[in-house]
């Protein structure tokens, strides 16, 4: 049994475990869930080393503290956020990057910050974590209390569970820039109820522009602007499947999106489903962010999708090393033995 | 009605059956649902993730990196447009229900006033109502059971309940449903089971699957709280809930 752990000293907002999701029980009511941005994911998991998919921890808007209660942890984060890293409880912190690999050692605290300009961060621990999955998935669906650690967002003075007693030997990875989640308007493919809404309705929607409210959860985010017009048909419809991304409109005429752990089905019209290019961009979208739509094909939306992948394929092919901070990394250089003639990236 | 495919983005579309609740378009749903599966688990349908039924039509969910819905809608056209008579025998489950609690059955006294009869007929119309599980969903294992006996369709509650107890078992509409954790809700409460249609300590969590059929079986007090030890030991034996078809 590993004893390897995180101590979770000061819990942030809405940190939970999240993977790629639990995928294929939705015919039983059970939501998807999973991490709000699968790019973040991604990166995070192949700063580490761990095979995608690999459960992280994911922040939401403010991060935890963490002591390191194991031999050794290689960690990295994800998102634009300060890192503060504290090597004596109560001792003075050092700011650290994100969006690199770290190696910590026992009794070593981090404190993950506020997430700047975006609703989520994604925290991934070389080896991951030692929990149980339910239904396939690590993937934390708080609603029903399931999955991830206890089914909830992280507490205080829980212990997080590590598969890996000490890090592996290998040298720090960077991404070479923050990855690029896009900008304009939001892609959506129309659909699949475009005859609930008027013409000025449709227009409205493609037209205007939207806020983010402050009701936005990993359940879907509810819009502010522009009143859509549904058609004779009317706001309501027999409950049918909820794809990721879609954008359903009730009778207030208001938009949401619908996100990793929107229900299963659902009783109101769809204008819109969310491109899935698009779809971690908008899973960290803080409230106050003003947005516009845009429509595509299906196969538009697959083309850039396709596009995306092969841009995130090179970059995860290519990580370069880390530079320490400061210039020397004396841990890499007793690793590797070497006294001089260091070359880097 | 024809079969419409909509578009859902590009991870997903809909096979439309028909926009109205009834039982030949679900079968159908249901049909072409056990018929992916069964594709997909040959190996067949590279790219095909999940699928979601619903009461009139299926959300086929896909991987855009590995299919495209231009290559993936016209294998699921050749199955949708097949033989889907052949579905899954149905389950038929008998639910143990206790409406003789006012605790558990806060509705039962004004769903007989508004439909003119006495507590008694209103629980008997439950118990005859021959029910089918249509669809799963809102939350995990709440299933929407359809059948009502006509005599007891009312709208949902104009005020919905803030707090809902687990495993009660409510009315409207058409529909019967158990309410899988405590939640909200706008349904009217006609008693509660023993049974938790959703415990993560099962194998198969979910107690209910769409298609199955369900008749109530009224159980007194006594007769519930034996059945919910159980339930909370983890030592029911689910086999005696099931009925021969």
């Amino acid at each position: 049994m590993s004893v390897a752990h995180l101590l979770v000293e000061r819990a942030g907002l809405f940190d939970t475990i999240q993977d790629s999701g639990r995928i294929g029980f939705q015919a039983l009511g059970m939501p998807v869930a999973g991490a709000m941005d699968r790019i973040a994911l991604r990166l995070a998991n192949a700063l580490v080393g761990n095979p995608a998919g690999t459960a992280c921890l994911e922040i939401g808007v403010v991060g935890p503290t963490l002591r390191i209660e194991a031999d050794s942890v290689r960690v990295a984060v994800v998102g634009p956020v300060a890192l503060d890293l504290t090597t004596a409880p109560g001792g003075p912190a050092t700011r650290v990057d994100a969006d690199r690999s770290h190696l910590l050692t026992r009794g070593q605290s981090l404190r993950v910050g506020m997430v700047e300009g975006a609703s989520t961060a994604c925290l991934a621990i070389e080896g991951g974590f030692a929990l149980a999955p339910f239904m396939g998935s690590l993937s934390t669906y708080t609603r029903a209390g399931v999955g991830g650690f206890e089914g909830r967002k992280l507490r205080d003075g829980d212990r997080l569970p590590l598969t890996l007693d000490a890090a592996r030997k290998r040298e720090e990875r960077r991404l070479p820039g923050a990855f690029d989640h896009g900008a304009g308007p939001i892609r959506v493919v129309p659909g699949p109820q475009t005859d609930h809404f008027t013409d000025a309705g449709r227009a409205a929607f493609f037209g205007g522009e939207y806020t983010v409210s402050k009701e936005a959860d990993r359940m879907g985010i509810r819009f502010d602007g522009p009143r859509i017009e549904h058609s004779a048909l009317g706001p309501d419809i027999v409950s049918d499947g909820i794809a990721a991304g879609s954008i359903q409109v009730p009778g207030a005429g208001l938009p949401i999106a619908l996100l990793s752990d929107r229900q299963t089905v659902g009783g109101y019209p769809k204008i819109a489903t969310i491109a899935s290019v698009d779809l971690p961009r908008v899973g960290r979208l803080p409230p106050g962010t003003r947005v516009r739509f845009a429509a595509i094909g299906v196969a538009e939306a697959e083309d850039l999708r396709a596009d995306q992948e092969r841009r995130l394929a090179r970059l995860l092919a290519d990580l370069p090393v880390a530079r320490p901070p400061g210039g020397i990394d004396l841990v890499a250089l007793y690793e590797r033995n070497l006294i001089d003639g260091v070359v880097w990236d | 009605m024809s079969i419409r495919y909509l578009d859902c983005g590009d991870t997903a579309f809909s096979v439309e059956f028909g926009n109205v609740i009834a039982p030949d378009i679900n079968a159908r749903v249901m049909a072409l649902h056990a018929a992916i599966l069964a594709e997909h688990e040959a190996g067949r349908l590279p790219g095909v993730v999940e699928t979601v039924p619903s009461m009139r039509a299926l959300l086929v969910c896909y991987d855009p990196a590995i299919a495209r819905r231009a290559d993936l809608q016209p294998l699921v056209e050749a199955l949708a447009s097949g033989d889907l008579a052949a579905a899954v025998p149905p389950r038929a489950i008998a639910i143990p229900c206790c409406y003789d609690d006012s605790d558990f059955a806060p509705d039962l006294a004004e769903v007989a006033q508004r439909t003119g009869r006495t507590p008694e007929q209103v629980i008997e119309a439950h118990l005859g109502s021959h029910f089918r599980v249509y669809v799963l969903g809102f939350m995990p294992g709440l299933a929407y059971i359809a059948g009502l006996d006509p005599a007891l369709e009312l709208p949902r509650r104009s005020s919905p309940r803030v707090h809902v107890p687990r495993s009660s078992v409510a009315i409207a509409m058409n529909m019967t449903t158990i309410y899988p954790f405590d939640s909200p809700g706008g349904w009217h409460l006609l008693g509660r089971t023993p049974l938790r249609l959703f415990d993560q300590r099962r194998d198969q969590p979910v107690l209910l699957a769409p298609g199955d059929r369900v008749r109530f079986r009224r159980v007194a007090r006594v007769e519930f709280d034996a059945i919910a030890a159980d339930v909370e030991a983890g030592t029911l034996d689910w086999k005696t809930l099931e009925l021969a078809p």
